[in-house]
Order: C-alpha cells, then sequence, then structure tokens
C-alpha cells in the first residue's frame, strides 16, 4: 500500500505540471462580441472619405504617388468593381464587426477566432492552432491568411496573402506583397485594434493605425447585400485613368486647405510631429 | 479531336518541311529558356535536381501543379487524366510522380496553352506515359500506334511554330509537336464529366495561344495570357500584341463569376504565379491597359521608343513586375507594346 501511496502523491504534481504544460492555447481574453466603430479617430478618411491628393502623413514611396495621381475614382463605377470588398487591414476603418471563437470540441483548444464586417459583409479566420502559413503559390484574398497568438492579454496576428488593396482609398495602393501586423487591445468594454503595415512594394515604412471600439451588448449585424449594375455605358474593356500629369483634381486638397504640395504629396517624412515644424519655420499656414 | 498520333505527325511533318522551305530569319524574342527562337528549346541553366513540384488542389477536379516552368494543369477523374502544359522535360519524371498521387488513371489529354518550350518541351515524356482514346476504323486502319501516346492538343498555330512551318525557327523534336490541332474560335470537349472548352485569342501572347476552362470544376488555365510574376509577356515575332493580350484578359474576365465582390467562384491557374481568382485578373487587366493608354498616348504625340522607354511608363508598376534582369525585362515589355500599337 505504500508503495502505491507513495506512487500516486508522486503523479499528483506530475499530472498537475502536465495539465500546466498542456494547457491549450485557450483565448488569454474574451474578445467575443458585437464591437461597435468610434469614428473620433480619423473620422474624415472614414465616412466622409479621403480627398483626392491627400497623401499627408502617408509613408508612400514615388511610385505610389503615381499610383495615387493617376487613379481616377470612376474605376470604381466599373460593375466588376461596385462590390470589390475593403482589404481587412483597411476594414476596420469602417463600421462594426463581430467577433466569435472556434474551439475544438474534444480538446477545448482554441483553433481560431473569426471576424465578421458589417462592411461588404467580409468574414476572415484568424487561425490560433500554429498552423503554418500556405505556399507563395496558394490564393491571395482581400482577408488575407492569418495566424495569432497570445501576448499577455494582446492578441497579435500576422496576415499575409492579401490581393492588391488600398493604403488609403483615394487611389493610393498596398501591394499583395505586404505582411500585417495587428493587435488587438481590450481594456474592459473598450477595444483598441492596432494594424502596421509592412509593404515593401509601395511603403518606405511601417504604416501604423489604431481604431476604437466600444463593446455592444445588444450588437446586430445587419446583412451588406450588394449587386452590381451597368452605371455608365461605355467599352467594356474601358478602364478609367488619368494619364500622367493630367489630374487637376488632386490639386484642389492642396488649395482649399492651404497644404503644401510637398506635404500633400505624403512620404514618411510627413508622418512625424518634426515636419509641421519645419513647415512652420518655412513659413506655410494651413487654412 | 480522337485524331491519331501518327496522323497527327504525318501532318506536323508537312509543316515542318513546308516551314523548312519558308524559313524566315530568326527574329523571335528568347523564351523563359533564354533561347532565341522561344518555343522549344530546352530549358534554362539551372539545377532541375533542386526543383520540386509543388501540388495545390485548385477546386473541382482540378490541381495546380507548381515547377521550374510554366504551371500545369491536372484535370483527374473516372475517364483519366487531362493536363494542360508540360513544362521542360527534364522534370517529367517528377512531374508524373505528382500526377500519380493525384491519379493513378491512364494520361489521355495534354492541351497546350501556346508554343513556348517552358510549357511544351516536357510534351514528348509526357505523352509517352500515357495514351490515346481511339478505336474503331482509325484503330483498324493504323493498329496498334494509334493509341500510342497521349493526345496532344493545340491550336494549329502551335504545331506550325514548334514544326518550324512559320516563324523561321528550327523544329522541336517532333515528338514534342500537337498530335491534334484546331482552327477557329475554340475547341469543345467532354471529359470526366465536364465540359471542357480551350478558346483560341489571337494574337495576344502569341498567334496560337489558347486558354482552357474546366466548365463544371469551374477553374481556367489561361498559359501566359496571364501571369503573376511579371509584366505581360507579348512574343511580337510569333504574332503576339498589347491588344490581344487585353482581349485575352478581357474574355477571361468574361467568364469568370465571382461569389462576392472580386473574389471566390471561379479560380484562374496563371501561365506563371500563384492560383488566382477574379480580383488578381482585374488588377492584371487594370495594370496593362493604363499602360497601354500611356504608350498610345506617347506615340500619338511622336515620341521615340528610346523617349518613352525615358518617360518611365511603368514607373508605379515597376516594383510589382518590373526587372532589368532576366528574360523579360521591363524594356522588353514596354519594346513590345510600342511595336504593336505602331503597326
Amino acid at each position: 500500500m505504500d508503495t502505491v501511496h507513495r506512487t500516486k502523491f508522486a503523479i499528483l504534481p506530475l499530472l498537475l505540471l502536465g495539465t500546466m504544460v498542456g494547457v491549450p492555447a485557450r483565448a488569454q481574453i474574451n474578445l467575443s462580441g458585437v464591437w461597435q466603430n468610434q469614428l473620433d479617430e480619423d473620422f474624415p478618411d472614414r465616412l466622409a472619405g479621403p480627398e483626392l491628393g491627400d497623401y499627408a502623413g502617408l509613408p508612400i514611396n514615388a511610385a505610389d504617388r503615381l499610383r495615387g495621381e493617376t487613379w481616377d475614382a470612376s474605376l470604381i463605377t466599373l460593375p466588376e468593381y461596385q462590390c470589390r470588398v475593403h482589404p481587412s487591414d483597411y476594414a476596420p476603418s469602417f463600421a462594426d464587426f463581430r467577433m466569435w471563437e472556434e474551439y475544438d470540441r474534444e480538446t477545448q483548444n482554441l483553433v481560431a477566432i473569426h471576424m465578421h464586417h458589417f462592411a461588404w459583409a467580409t468574414e476572415r479566420t484568424i487561425w490560433m492552432d500554429g498552423r503554418p502559413h500556405p505556399p507563395d503559390y496558394a490564393l491571395h484574398t482581400a482577408m488575407g491568411f492569418s495566424t495569432g497568438k497570445w501576448e499577455g492579454d494582446i492578441l497579435t496576428v500576422t496576415t499575409d496573402h492579401f490581393k492588391e488593396g488600398w493604403v488609403r482609398r483615394n487611389g493610393l495602393a498596398r501591394s499583395d506583397r505586404a505582411v500585417v501586423t495587428e493587435h488587438f487591445i481590450r481594456h474592459d468594454n473598450q477595444l483598441t485594434w492596432v494594424t502596421v503595415v509592412n509593404d515593401p512594394v509601395y511603403l518606405t515604412e511601417p504604416l501604423y493605425r489604431s481604431r476604437d471600439y466600444v463593446l455592444g451588448l445588444a450588437g446586430q449585424i445587419a446583412p451588406y447585400p450588394c449587386e452590381s449594375v451597368e452605371e455608365i455605358i461605355r467599352p467594356k474593356e474601358a478602364i478609367p485613368h488619368h494619364l500622367p500629369g493630367t489630374n487637376t483634381f488632386n490639386k484642389e486638397y492642396q488649395e482649399r486647405h492651404g497644404i503644401p504640395v510637398e506635404a500633400a504629396m505624403g512620404g514618411a517624412e510627413t508622418m512625424y510631429p518634426e515636419y509641421r515644424s519645419k513647415l512652420v519655420g518655412a513659413g506655410v499656414q494651413p487654412k | 479531336m480522337r485524331k491519331p498520333s501518327a496522323a497527327g505527325r504525318a501532318i506536323a511533318l508537312v509543316f515542318a518541311v513546308a516551314g523548312l522551305a519558308c524559313a524566315q530569319p530568326a527574329a523571335a524574342p528568347p523564351d523563359r529558356a533564354g533561347n532565341r527562337g522561344g518555343p522549344n528549346r530546352g530549358a534554362p541553366a539551372q539545377n532541375f535536381d533542386a526543383v520540386e513540384i509543388q501540388t495545390l488542389p485548385a477546386q473541382g477536379r482540378v490541381t495546380m501543379l507548381v515547377g521550374a516552368g510554366g504551371n500545369i494543369t491536372v484535370q483527374a477523374g473516372n475517364d483519366g487524366i487531362l493536363i494542360v502544359d508540360t513544362e521542360y522535360p527534364q522534370l517529367s519524371g517528377k512531374i508524373l510522380a505528382a500526377i500519380r498521387k493525384i491519379s493513378d488513371k491512364p494520361l489521355h489529354y495534354i492541351i497546350n496553352t501556346h508554343y513556348h518550350g517552358d510549357h511544351t518541351a516536357g510534351n514528348e515524356n509526357l505523352r509517352k506515359a500515357g495514351n490515346t482514346i481511339t478505336g474503331g476504323n482509325v484503330q483498324g486502319d493504323l493498329g496498334a500506334e494509334a493509341s500510342e501516346g497521349a493526345a496532344v492538343i493545340a491550336h494549329n498555330n502551335v504545331l506550325e511554330r514548334m514544326s518550324g512551318a512559320i516563324g523561321g525557327q528550327p523544329a522541336t523534336p517532333q515528338g514534342t509537336w500537337p498530335t491534334d490541332t484546331f482552327v477557329g474560335e475554340e475547341k469543345k470537349m467532354w471529359f470526366n464529366n465536364e465540359g471542357i472548352e480551350i478558346i483560341h485569342i489571337p494574337n495576344a501572347h502569341t498567334d496560337g495561344d489558347s486558354i482552357v476552362f474546366f466548365r463544371k470544376s469551374d477553374v481556367i488555365s489561361t498559359g501566359d495570357l496571364f501571369v503573376t510574376t511579371t509584366y505581360p509577356i507579348i512574343d511580337v515575332a510569333a504574332g503576339g500584341t498589347i491588344n490581344g493580350y487585353l482581349d485575352g484578359l478581357q474574355k477571361i474576365v468574361d467568364l469568370i463569376i465571382p461569389v462576392y465582390g472580386q473574389e471566390g467562384g471561379t479560380l484562374v491557374i496563371p501561365g506563371h504565379g500563384r492560383l488566382c481568382d477574379l480580383g488578381d485578373v482585374l488588377n492584371y487587366r487594370e495594370m496593362t491597359t493604363i499602360i497601354r493608354d500611356r504608350i498610345q498616348d506617347m506615340i500619338k504625340k511622336g515620341m521615340t521608343l528610346e523617349q518613352v522607354k525615358a518617360a518611365k511608363p511603368t514607373f508605379d508598376y515597376d516594383p510589382l513586375y518590373g526587372t532589368t534582369t532576366g528574360f523579360w525585362t521591363t524594356d522588353r515589355f514596354v519594346e513590345a507594346v510600342y511595336q504593336t500599337l505602331k503597326k
């Protein structure tokens, strides 16, 4: 009997240790629910939409600047473009979203966290089960392929396999080679969603953005049907765009707000507070 | 559709002889293998031992194989196996091994999307691994040879170029030639319980391009009429044009029905690069159209080719598709667009 008791006592700590070591990757903090978008940050960029030619504060390179300058908003009147969804790194700018967790029934391991955005009814999955990202030749999507991990109570997500998207919805492209890191930070019923866009094609530095949400206890997400229609009769191969140097609309933003061309055209330098001093030093007074 | 291979060879031989008789000076650009003449002069200098054939299920009965040359599309079912394009012969063993992991059924059909060697040089090896469905009079007249090797289907211009009948290039080995060609807009067939459309796009990447639409699986195999890795490759010497290329992209767009927005639904296997859907093709069509329009505008202004190059009409897309080295440089793309718009 003594031997049996000793064995039991010896096994008990091992079992406890084993339980601790083998704890499945459960959510450190519950992010489930409907999160309501707070539009008090970057408001003009979000509902009304950015003005044409406003690239200030964005770390774009010269190639992306030309993408923006030659972009024609009429592009999105093409039937194939009317229901194009916002990519997952831009979707946080708009409206509410729902998050929910998926657990393996047997192990109760957290397999994935799912998200449904109101805007364009996009859905994405953040895999939490340690699976690898797909090979380069796999399909790219607007949502990308996401894997997540807990860093304390912060959910950190890495996403690649994007389709080409946009840095700002006034023509500035974000390439399909971008990798986005996201941090979901919950404080009580507040959620801060930080996105860090690394794009080796069109950005010279990472682009940081944050958006805030409030948990909606009675939150509902409405459907978002989208149907393409022929808005303008034109040859179906027509692609609206401006030839380089011919887009006069881009100057309206500069003139309306008294923004110098150099600042309006963006670039990494324009992201930092010191740039304001530089403008003030140069005698520029924004309207 | 089911001509015996021997007959195909005979027809091809006629074209080869005719081609020798009217051979023109070599003018075609080098193919991906870096060989002048484009079509089929073997493989680029690379270590094929290190190449692995990657397999990616697309949807339905269709799988994408990725190796060193053009992507290969595999359709497999109870009837057997059909593949689109064959890569380099040095990889045939590995390609067959990858196909065998998908199905142990016989390989009956090979479809070539165009004549370039990175898509066709493996024809002979892979053809030998299969057989042609035949019988009746054909079998009776030609004997067992009628069913030897898989049938190789392509637009007739593919045969003409590979056999040297047109283009002024030396013929490739006869065993690589298509055995079953078509002219006109398209060829239709039924295999593995689905309709397959082989749709000819005139004067696009070359003058013998086809895209292959698997209607039930809802997958399009485009050959080099759509790639994700470079600017559009336009083999001007082989009849390629920028406007034909755009027509091809438009045709692909027209065939696609997405689930929502620009995604899902019809999937697209490009000639080179990753598995795609509508959004990717639209982005590529957008880029190609914009650059075409810019160069067209410069031509209207009387700019020379050198002036057009200096104006960098591809500047904003160069980080994505541009290169100054290798087979298809940005300069060569601009030259091809300029030349075909000037005609």
